[in-house]
């Protein structure tokens, strides 16, 4: 690519190569935000998405590895991460019972089961979900690299406009933040607060799942224990500075996307000494929108009324 | 400072009897718990096709079977103690922290790095100022994320977690990076600490173990710790901070100072529990240190529902489940992991078990 060698040709390459990465990273950050937005639209929030998504990345690379299609190990990672989310939604239910530590509790219970279940999973392949490939008009493999779309982005893309628009416009959105704006004003309608709760909880879970095969099935492609290591939780906090709006936490996955990519793109131009450093940044920066997003005087606009979060 | 002490609780009932069903809950409910989830692991390792039997007895043996299996138990629980604290003293002050995991790593670094600056070191005294090194790094990390939740509204459970990561990057870099020591080609460590810093082992009848004096430490912590909480001011005024912020507010408390010491002592235990690993276990800092040990510290504090005095059984407890997992491993050939699915099952039952109170006993079966 670099033929010349200058210094200007390779920060081009970092630039392309963080843009593709934008979309292959930020992939499964679409999926467990959205997730987590329905589940706090209706008021509660799931930290265990982090859980859900070591486990459904897990379940869905065993579902292709052993059915030989990645559609069907797409589904049943969706469906590992439906139940894990259905026992946070069933515990959050019970008096007494805090969703802020039973999302800790399932982020070690779903790390946990993956780690067990998926040991037999660590040497295979598994065949993975199709890329769209929009970069075949340019002769240059980082361009074509770059413009590599995986099937699941779209599908993504799709449901953030989906739930954008469902949750404003149709009476099952208007159900979900009714519960998540003013449990007595559900109650008083005669929707049950906490069935309403599971049912988005578990829904969110699904969302969620999808952006667990997304790391096993697309990028990085494989499973072994270290594959997440906080990314359902950053997810978590992208809600938050995208303000419950689904179409924003779009823009925040690729934003974050991009900034998970940098480390690796910067390792294939051969810059490796802050390899640990530059990995840490998407870290770092969730953790600086947090400051900036966060007031300790008002509730943040957007915010489901009832949402634990909040106090 | 008694007197303070002795006012009710708020959840205490006002009824004779009531008193001594809350404490006969309070311990009821998570032995109740932890049986259900021995019981479920049970199942869970029958459907994985093993004798569930077998798998209670080696887990029963491997933690407490013999004296070799009673020093692999002790050792682990000892960091297990200080990372639980991590847990316990914020929660006591409200808040709900989970980055023991990085305090620990922090403390671990900061007490291996500490010899490479000032070289003197040497003996006990050098040793001392390596365990403070660590415990101050932990606060530090720690009162952060209180001091984020406090002055801009930040969840303090996402920023702790996100702060552990942050810590274990910046572990990985410097233990990699800058502090490496040439010598160690495969398994990257700073330089071996010198044998005269290192912790040794409890002496035993006649005999030096293998469990480090870090017990002690980890002990004697959650005794000062319960003794602060339960017997002085300024420990009520950090539970009355926990219980109902805006009464503490109303009453003139330091609400501020108050949160940020509890985030700040906690953060000290699991830092001080890096430094222990490093002086009695590892003698270097290196990537094994970390192992989950601030994850199960969690565990261990929301089972002891964050209560100091009750934290070293706790801790013991599930410091046998860690070291019965080899032996599972070797001899029922089941995962690694296995310790793990236990101790998901445990923490899942305990929150659940929440909802009983109040009810077991006969109790009026409200609550709040």
């Amino acid at each position: 690519m670099s033929m010349t060698g200058t210094g200007e040709f390779l920060w081009f390459d970092v630039l392309l190569a963080v843009l593709g990465g934008a979309v292959r990273v930020g992939t499964p950050f679409l999926f467990v935000s959205l997730g987590e937005c329905l589940t706090e639209k209706s008021g509660r929030i799931n930290l265990g998405l982090e859980g859900v998504l070591v486990l459904s990345a897990m379940a869905g690379f065993g579902g292709s590895y052993w059915s030989g299609s990645p559609w069907i190990g797409l589904l049943i990672a969706g469906g590992s991460g439906a139940a894990l989310a259905l026992l946070h939604g069933l515990l959050c239910s019970l008096p007494r019972v805090s969703d802020v530590a039973t999302g800790i509790a399932l982020m070690l219970f779903g790390a946990g089961l993956a780690f067990y279940l998926g040991k037999p999973l660590i040497q295979p392949q598994a065949a993975q979900i199709p890329v769209i490939a929009l970069g075949g008009w340019s002769d240059s493999p980082a361009v074509q690299s770059a413009l590599s779309i995986n099937a699941l982005f779209p599908l993504g893309v799709a449901l953030a406009v989906v739930l954008q628009w469902g949750l404003a416009n149709t009476r099952w959105g208007l159900i979900v933040r009714m519960a998540g704006d003013s449990a007595d004003a559900a109650r008083a309608l005669g929707y049950s607060v906490n069935g309403v709760r599971i049912a988005a909880t578990t829904a969110g879970g699904f969302i969620a799942g999808l952006g667990g095969a997304s790391l096993t099935l697309v990028y990085p492609g494989s499973w072994n224990e270290g594959l997440s290591s906080g990314q359902g939780l950053i997810a978590v906090a992208l809600v938050i500075f995208a303000r419950w709006r689904p179409l924003a936490c779009l823009g925040a996955a690729l934003l974050f996307g991009g900034a998970g990519a940098l480390g690796p793109a910067l390792q294939s131009v051969g810059i490796t000494g802050y390899y640990y450093l530059f990995n840490a940044v998407p870290y770092a920066l969730t953790l600086l929108i947090l400051v900036l997003t966060c007031s300790p005087n008002r509730a943040i606009r957007g915010a489901p009324a009832e949402l634990g979060v909040q106090r | 400072m008694r007197t303070l002490a002795a006012a009710p609780s708020a959840s205490a009932q006002s009824d004779a009897g009531g008193h001594w069903r809350e404490s006969a809950e309070a311990v009821a409910l998570p032995v109740l718990a932890l049986a259900g989830a021995l019981l479920a692991f049970g199942v869970f390792v029958w459907l994985s096709g093993r004798d569930p039997v077998e798998a209670w007895v080696l887990l029963f043996k491997g933690a407490f079977g013999d004296s070799f299996s009673w020093q692999n138990t002790l050792q682990r629980a000892a960091p297990l103690m200080l990372t639980a604290l991590a847990v316990a003293l914020p929660a006591q002050a409200g808040l709900t922290v989970i980055g023991g995991e990085g305090a620990l790593v922090l403390g671990a670094l900061a007490c291996a790095a500490l010899p490479m600056l000032v070289p003197s070191l040497a003996g006990w005294p050098g040793a001392a100022l390596m365990l403070l090194a660590g415990a101050l790094a932990g606060a530090g990390w720690v009162a952060l994320a209180g001091w984020l939740r406090q002055a801009r509204g930040v969840n303090e459970t996402i920023s702790s977690l996100l702060l552990g990561y942050l810590a274990i990057a910046l572990f990985k870099h410097v233990v990699e990076g800058p502090l490496r020591d040439p010598a160690s080609l495969n398994k990257p460590s700073t330089p071996p600490v010198a044998e005269s810093l290192r912790i040794g082992g409890l002496p035993w009848d006649g005999a030096v173990t293998d469990v480090h004096w870090g017990l002690a430490w980890g002990v004697l912590l959650c005794l000062v710790a319960g003794v602060w909480l339960t017997f002085t001011a300024s420990g009520f005024a950090l539970r009355v901070v926990g219980g109902n912020v805006r009464a503490a507010r109303l009453v003139g408390l330091p609400t501020l100072g108050l949160v940020l010491a509890g985030c700040a002592l906690g953060g000290a235990a699991a830092g001080l529990a890096g430094a222990i690993e490093v002086l009695a276990v590892h003698t270097s800092a290196n990537a094994a240190l970390i192992a989950g040990l601030g994850y199960t510290g969690i565990l261990v504090s929301f089972v002891a529902r964050h209560n100091p005095w009750a934290i070293p059984p706790v801790a013991i407890l599930f410091g046998g489940f860690g070291a019965a997992g080899s032996l599972l491993q070797r001899r029922l050939d089941l995962p690694d992991a296995s310790v793990l699915v236990l101790q998901g099952f445990a923490f899942v039952l305990i929150l659940a078990a929440e909802a009983g109170r109040g009810r077991l006993f006969g109790g009026s079966g409200g609550g709040r």
